[in-house]
């Protein structure tokens, strides 16, 4: 019994202290990240050349398909809502009274001035169905202990065709992100922090996003209010809930 | 003295004929050329100019760092006391603020949906009858179908995009993009009329607007990216344009905001001065040419001619009179037929050119792919220079001709004539 403790024990201390496999690190962060549905309430605070807004937003996604948000300030954004069914993106707007599909090119175009794209918006998809990774060493973040991974893209589709992100090693939360083009040019970086505990799993509530194509300060993602796998009424993803 | 050479030109047409024809198609040439290079590349500088360069244009510096992007963020806050200020301090400027843009047009099928859209550059005009701006652009000629924009909300779409999204006059389209804040900007227009500027990169996708819906649009009250200028209604001046960008910065130096307005000319903007620079280059490159080439022609028809009367010299030479005479006389005569070769050359190269500026050349259809903003239909221009650039070298080449083989005459030894004459 002594040798089955003690062999046990010692297998465990190994994988603890080894190096995982990219697979299995993608899986370690789905777990914390990919969720089936998600209610948010969060602001962006988009720093621009004139100054920096604060838009205020609910949302609602289940899996990487369906996507439904409202933006409730500023006033001039007050009404417009964003729906996302499979790869196709309907945006009303109230002074409009339009709703008008984003196709294309556009999904990759700045949401309401921020460093976030439609496409960046509306992918919240698990990374281990997209992605391969491999873990290529490990660094400290935010005075964490991180394993380093690159994530090659699976798909030629991929907004992003090249990830390197720094995960932590306790918490298997990205700390930092930085994303690349198929050029190798580097597109976009994302800080996550302020993580907490969201019904027993670890989730980043603060992410500063940095288009590097552009000048400005980045935008803050900041969550206010986070639900996950709470059920969404069927309706809310439907073109008639934009009107 | 040249009635007597006059005389003899018109009596002894192998004299003159060759030297005629060679002098006359070759002026002809020049002023063809100079005036089709003229056109080619001023209508290019001219549309540039009109369309979005202006003479000299005010910006903010972090606009000009930018300046390809259109970063309406980076617009100009208190357009209307700085356009006032320049008015006064520039008034024989015409001075107009313009809003350009970028973004995307959208329009609905009968349910209010997308039915089509496409990628836009956006121009915020003033359309009142005071800027002149309707003028500028010739908005009355260049109307293919509709109206001028005279409500609010009323676009000019170019005719092109307008047949590839299926917009008809009057269609409500939705113009959508970002605000000079980065907020969301989603408009509603009407389209009053497409129009068709004969460039091929304009004509794939712009839109006309008047600068109150733009401001509205793009939430830009009082700011605009761009104040242009124009110091005259004709072509561009480079010099006039150095000086006033000279004066104007001189007035408002660098306090390290990247919000001071700052002024840039016509040439330091998308290339267009490598473009003035090669056109002067041309023109300086064509007058050389031609009057090395003409001067060879001339000198070997000089040499011919001479040959020709190589016993005419001799016994001209034998009678006694002087070389330098004989020489002179040949000079006189060279400068005569230049002067009327030219001159038919000119005559015939200007009205051909006239003609071709009047018609044009449509190659619009082999420019689809153009992306540089360059007019489809060419044009001969005839401007003063043009009707000196072949006349000078036409007259100067047939006397350079005439100089070179004559002196020839002065190894003519007096001693020998009679012997050659026997």
């Amino acid at each position: 019994m002594k040798i089955l403790i003690f062999t046990g024990l010692a297998l465990l201390t190994a994988v603890s202290y080894g190096q995982p496999s990219g697979k299995e690190m993608l899986n370690l962060i789905d777990r914390n990240l990919s969720a089936k549905t998600r209610i948010m309430t969060a602001k962006m605070i988009v720093g621009g050349a004139r100054g920096s807004r604060t838009i205020e937003f609910n949302a609602w996604t289940e899996g990487d398909k369906r996507s439904f948000s409202e933006y409730t300030s500023p006033a001039r954004e007050k009404g417009t809502k964003m729906l996302k069914l499979e790869d196709k993106l309907w945006i009303f707007s109230p002074s409009t009274d339009r709703i008008i599909q984003i196709t294309g090119q556009m999904l990759r175009q700045s949401v309401m001035g921020s460093d976030l794209s439609y496409e960046d918006m509306m992918n919240n998809g698990d990374l281990t169905s997209h992605y391969n990774a491999s873990v290529t060493g490990s660094d400290t973040i935010q005075g964490r202990k991180c394993w380093l991974l690159r994530l090659d893209a699976i798909s030629d589709n991929e907004a992003y065709q090249l990830r390197i992100i720094k995960v932590d090693k306790e918490k298997n939360i990205p700390l930092t992100e930085e994303l690349y083009a198929k050029s190798g040019k580097l597109l976009k970086r994302i800080i996550l922090s302020d993580v907490k505990q969201v019904q027993g799993r670890w989730y980043p509530m603060k992410m500063v996003f940095r288009d590097m194509l552009k000048t400005g300060d980045g935008t803050q993602f900041v969550i206010e209010t986070l639900k996950l796998d709470e059920p969404v009424p069927e309706n809310i993803f439907s073109k008639a809930s934009l009107k | 003295m040249i009635k007597f050479i006059i005389k003899g030109l018109l009596r002894d047409k192998h004299r003159s004929r060759l030297p005629l024809i060679v002098v006359s198609f070759g002026v002809l040439l020049t002023v063809l050329l100079y005036t089709w290079i003229t056109g080619f590349l001023g209508d290019s500088i001219n549309l540039n100019a009109k369309l979005a360069a202006g003479h000299v244009k005010v910006i903010t510096k972090a606009y000009r760092d930018n300046m390809d992007q259109l970063p309406i963020d980076l617009s100009l806050t208190g357009s209307k006391e700085i356009l006032d200020g320049l008015r006064k301090d520039y008034p024989s400027v015409s001075w107009v603020d313009r809003i350009e843009f970028g973004g995307l047009l959208d329009v609905p099928d009968s349910a209010g949906e997308t039915k089509s859209q496409g990628p836009f550059t956006g121009f915020g005009l003033d359309l009142g009858p005071s800027s002149g701006e309707a003028e500028r652009l010739n908005l009355s000629k260049i109307l293919v179908e509709g109206r001028i924009p005279a409500s609010e909300g009323d676009i000019l779409v170019s005719s092109q995009f307008a047949t590839k999204l299926g917009i008809k006059i009057n269609d409500k389209v939705t113009f959508i993009g970002s605000t000079m804040y980065g907020e969301m900007a989603i408009f509603n227009f009407r389209v009053s009329g497409t129009i068709k500027y004969g460039s091929v990169a304009m004509d794939k996708g712009s839109v006309i607007m008047d600068i109150k819906d733009a401001r509205k649009a793009l939430n830009m009250e009082d700011a605009c990216n761009e104040i242009l200028g124009y110091t005259s209604k004709e072509y561009y001046d480079d010099e006039k344009a150095t000086l006033l960008t000279q004066s104007f910065m001189a007035k408002h130096k660098d306090s390290g905001n990247k919000f001071d307005p700052v002024m840039i000319r016509l040439r330091d903007q998308n290339d267009l001065g490598s473009l003035i620079d090669y056109m002067t280059n041309v023109m300086g490159f064509l007058c050389f040419i031609f009057i090395l080439i003409m001067s060879v022609v001339l000198w070997n028809t000089g040499l011919v001619g001479g040959l020709r009367r190589y016993g005419e010299v001799g016994l001209r030479l034998a009678l006694g009179e002087e070389k330098g005479h004989v020489y002179r006389t040949m000079i006189a005569e060279s400068a005569l037929i230049g002067f009327v070769g030219s001159l038919i050359g000119v005559t015939i190269g200007m009205t051909l050119s006239w003609i071709i500026e009047q018609k044009g050349f449509d190659f619009s259809g082999v420019m689809q792919n153009a992306t540089m903003l360059m007019p489809g239909v060419f044009r001969t221009r005839i401007t003063t220079e043009a009707w000196f650039i072949g006349f000078i070298p036409g007259l100067v080449a047939t006397v350079l001709g005439t100089m070179l083989s004559g002196i020839g005459i002065y190894r003519r030894q007096t001693a020998r004539l009679f012997k050659e004459l026997q």
